[in-house]
């Protein structure tokens, strides 16, 4: 084998920076022009994308012109106005709005029963584990016809396929919360004499506040659709429907435009939720404690 | 002699693994005393992180006997404020100030008012009074450290728990934190039991050093470094020092070992 040349670091000058004339540096930093703020509000972005949606929606029934099928944005609005004004829709919407409260509200008490057990013994892990394995993956409304036998037409019939669905998925998301929070967290906690109770409200649960922020957020979305769902089905002979039914009625009358003011109802209730009590919930905590982007 | 604040006696500490029964630290003796930086200095696997928990209440001990003020050490409290080396020990949905005055409100022995006056102290002192209502996550390693570091100071420990508080830290951000350390020590005088694997930090930061051997941890000797600080560390007497830890650490390496050290 042949002498390998090794690479040698070069030897060259040293310097020392001095001074730097300040007007070498150009523009350090400069405001954004008016179009890019308004750009940068996310409200005003979603704005656009609604309103495309409605353009579009409104060219496309016209050029179709046929009402029955698909009315377009214009007359929807209308309906909606005169529903929500001088008909049924407000009230349908106030007992959905009832039902889905009481549902999601009896869920969230079980999910906290549930969790309490499976954090505090090694047996109510394992059930909470299991039960959830099981019933996680099973659509609410695959129950409906059981609750139905159980409960007849009515309100408990919803409300059972509601804890339902509320149930697993906030207790699954709440107990994942719990374990991830970090030793380091358990142990200041556990240093400051914190135990029992104490200790679970001032430090697991503000610890695991994004897991159970997202399972209220999933147990909510969830609740909605199948509490929509279980009205489509059996609203027919409950005498004051909720939404779903409200739209499965106007369905059968044959009022589309009425049927799609439904929908809307739903959208809008959804959006409001989600986009402004959730958003707040999450700028007041995750966000601003720097847990979540 | 009046008895020493904290009196470990004779302590084996063990833990489980999913797969072994370890034991970190054999039948390990030393006494702290009032004032006292007392440094734990060893290589990793020498138990000196585990024997601190055992001190904070977080382990008991299979054999022998912690106190503190004659008082068996049976579970964590805050007459033992621990500084963590993680940065994630600060309770993020709280502010700085927040922090600070949280453990004295669980407490219960000030006042509301008081803890806010007295955090806001203590805050001032590690040089954060500008990021006093700032949440952590927009604080660098160093402040969170510095945080955390108030928030123990300001319950008046009897004895100040520090696990390996600036090894996260980069080398500048530390130094300069050793010396902060030194300066509050200077002002306060409060007890501090340090854990370090860094000998250069533990002759710096102590003023007496018990040095451990790994696996299980032992008592190798006991040594005093309380005159010397970062101005003394190019002297002579400062790296005779360093030398004979070192060889006193690596004597049963095989082959001697030598930048580790300094880390």
């Amino acid at each position: 084998m042949g002498k390998v040349d090794k690479i040698q670091p070069q030897v060259r000058p040293e310097y020392e920076v001095t001074d730097v004339a300040a007007a070498q540096f150009g523009e350090v930093q400069r405001p954004l022009s008016a179009f890019e703020r308004i750009w940068n509000v996310t409200g005003v972005r979603r704005f656009v994308v609604v309103a495309s949606l409605a353009i579009a929606w409104e060219l496309y029934a016209r050029y179709l012109d046929n009402a029955l099928m698909f009315p377009p944005f214009s007359e929807v609005v209308e309906a909606f106005y005169l529903a929500f004004a001088k008909g049924p829709l407000f009230g349908r919407m106030l007992t959905t709005l009832q039902v889905l409260l009481i549902g999601y509200g009896c869920g969230l008490a079980l999910a906290a029963v549930f969790t309490t057990l499976a954090v505090s013994t090694r047996f109510g892990n394992d059930l909470l584990s299991t039960l959830t394995a099981m019933f996680n993956p099973l659509p609410a409304i695959a129950l409906l016809p059981l609750a139905l036998l159980w409960f007849g037409l009515g309100i408990p019939s919803l409300v059972f396929v509601i804890v339902h669905s509320v149930l697993w998925a906030v207790a699954l998301n709440t107990h994942t919360g719990f374990k991830s929070v970090s030793d380091t967290l358990r142990m200041a906690g556990q240093n400051y004499g914190l135990t029992g109770v104490r200790y679970v409200m001032a430090i697991l649960i503000p610890a695991a506040f994004p897991s159970i922020l997202a399972g209220l957020k999933i147990g909510w979305a969830f609740a909605w659709r199948t509490l929509i769902a279980a009205e489509l089905v059996f609203g027919v002979s409950a005498r004051s429907g909720g939404l779903g039914w409200y739209i499965f009625e106007n369905r059968n009358l044959l009022e589309t435009a009425n049927v799609f003011a439904g929908l809307l109802t739903v959208i809008v209730i959804g959006l409001f939720v989600e986009g402004v009590i959730f958003r707040a919930i999450e700028a007041r905590t995750v966000r601003r404690w720097g847990m979540q982007r | 002699m009046a008895e020493p604040l904290l009196q470990v006696d004779g302590v084996t500490l063990q833990y489980k693994t999913t797969e072994h029964l370890v034991t970190a630290t054999w039948r390990v003796s030393f006494a702290v005393e009032r004032g006292d930086r007392f440094v734990l200095l060893g290589p990793s696997g020498c138990g000196k992180s585990t024997l601190l928990k055992g001190v904070a209440g977080f382990m008991q001990p299979v054999e022998g006997r912690i106190a503190l003020n004659g008082r068996e050490v049976k579970a964590p409290g805050p007459d033992r404020m621990m500084v963590f080396q993680e940065f994630d020990q600060l309770l993020p949905w709280k502010t700085v100030h927040q922090n600070v005055m949280f453990p004295m409100l669980c407490a219960g022995k000030w006042s509301r008012a008081q803890a806010a006056e007295r955090a806001r102290d203590f805050i001032a002192k590690v040089n954060l009074s500008k990021f006093i209502d700032v949440y952590p996550h927009m604080l660098s390693g160093g402040m969170k450290q510095r945080v955390a570091i108030a928030r123990a100071m300001a319950m008046e420990p009897d004895i100040l728990l520090m696990d390996e508080p600036y090894a996260a830290l980069d080398a500048l951000t530390r130094r300069k934190m050793q010396e902060e350390l030194l300066e509050l020590w200077d002002d306060v005088r409060f007890t501090v039991l340090f854990v370090t694997h860094s000998i250069e930090e533990a002759i710096v930061v102590g003023s007496r050093i018990l040095v451990l051997s790994p696996h299980p941890g032992r008592v190798k000797a006991e040594l005093n470094c309380h005159q010397f600080d970062h101005t003394a560390q190019g002297g002579a007497e400062f790296q005779a020092l360093q030398r004979r830890i070192h060889d006193m650490l690596f004597a049963e390496a095989v082959e001697p070992v030598e930048a580790d050290a300094h880390g």
